[in-house]
């Protein structure tokens, strides 16, 4: 749910990375987070376990300028991955914009990729949203690893509705902006229609 | 989900409340988020604050005590109040869709804290009602000025230019 504020010109939007417990979420954050000129962001707040596991959610506010006279702001919100934590999950989908799922291209992660996709098409739904309709865009992270299946086999199993598919090593950054820009753009295209 | 639109006049409105409720119960700071996370209004002592964090971190506390309040079967928890050695947090939930929150320290007591609040909430939900009525209204509105009606690709590829 876009919040346009009128009295200050100001626009906030919200975007979720999602996905399986260590894919990478909060790494994305992290390099966003290092590459941004100061005076574009604020805090990266992490809630997170002794050994940086997420525990309820990472947050970065990021402004990325003005459109049309209206400062547009992104706040970037990480979910925690790991199974048992679903209810906090689901509460950080709230009032949500656009998702970006990361997906861990290991063999071994194949599983838990299609476990997590499946629970953000769930609690989606939960909120009232579509994952077919809400703006989305896919992440297949980890590329850089040896046990990495082939990007074309992930695209067949994950790719939900021929979403925009970016590879990427999220510590390196590669891929990372090219993520969060087609994800944000897509944000701003459906302020568009409505 | 419709959008939450703010304009000058409700914004103004919401600014006065917090404005008197600051200086009725003696608070540091007093400010107005949306149960997602985005800041609405604030006032008071706000420089050496975060608010865009603040915001965010109070969202998530609501949402996880309301989710809390569910499991045990209730339908929410309508104020929470963390103390602190110096400083206190008062938290009030507002027409089940905004947050108030009051810092406040020796200078004020929960007790002030708590009535002053109770007056200021209901003042606060009759500006949401207003609120949320025109933007009810603004749905219906096929020839409101929206600024991203017209908004191109090239808009949107300068925001990512450095």
């Amino acid at each position: 749910m876009t919040f346009i504020n009128y009295a200050a010109r100001e626009i906030n939007c919200k975007i979720v990375y999602y996905g399986p417990g260590l894919c990478g979420k909060t790494t994305n954050l992290q390099y966003i987070y290092d590459r941004t000129n100061p005076s574009a962001k604020g805090k990266l707040i992490s809630l997170a376990t002794e050994t940086d596991r997420t525990l309820f959610f990472d947050f970065l506010p990021l402004d990325l300028g003005t459109v049309r006279g209206f400062k547009t702001r992104f706040h970037l919100y990480t979910v925690p991955g790991q199974v048992f934590y679903d209810a906090s999950r689901k509460l950080i989908l709230k009032g949500v914009d656009g998702v970006v799922f990361v997906a861990d291209s290991q063999e071994a992660r194949i599983d838990a990729n299609i476990e997590a996709l499946g629970n953000l098409e769930k609690n989606l739904k939960d909120h009232g949203f579509a994952l077919a309709t809400i703006p989305y865009v896919l992440q297949l992270n980890k590329r850089d690893l040896p046990t990495a299946v082939a990007v074309d086999e992930l695209f067949r199993q994950l790719n939900f509705k021929g979403e925009p598919t970016y590879e990427a090593c999220a510590p390196q950054g590669t891929g990372v902006f090219d993520t969060l820009k087609a994800v944000a753009k897509q944000v701003l295209m459906e302020l568009r229609k409505k | 989900m419709a959008d939450f639109l703010l304009f000058d006049e409700e914004f103004h409105l919401i600014k006065d409340v917090i404005s008197r409720l600051k200086t009725d119960a003696q608070a540091k700071v007093v400010f107005v988020v949306d149960k997602n996370g985005q800041q609405i209004a604030a006032q008071g002592d706000l420089e050496s604050l975060d608010t865009t964090s603040l915001a965010s971190l109070t969202a998530g506390n609501v949402a996880a005590t309301d989710g809390l309040a569910k499991l045990i079967g209730e339908k929410e928890f309508p104020v929470l109040f963390h103390e602190g050695e110096r400083d206190n947090v008062y938290i009030a939930i507002v027409g089940q869709r905004v947050i108030l929150v009051v810092i406040f320290d020796e200078h004020s007591s929960l007790g002030l804290v708590r009535l002053r609040v109770r007056k200021a909430t209901q003042d606060l939900e009759k500006i949401f009602e207003t609120i949320q009525r025109k933007i009810e209204s603004e749905k219906d509105r096929k020839d409101l000025d929206s600024p991203f009606a017209e908004i191109t690709d090239e808009d949107i590829d300068s925001l990512f230019r450095e």
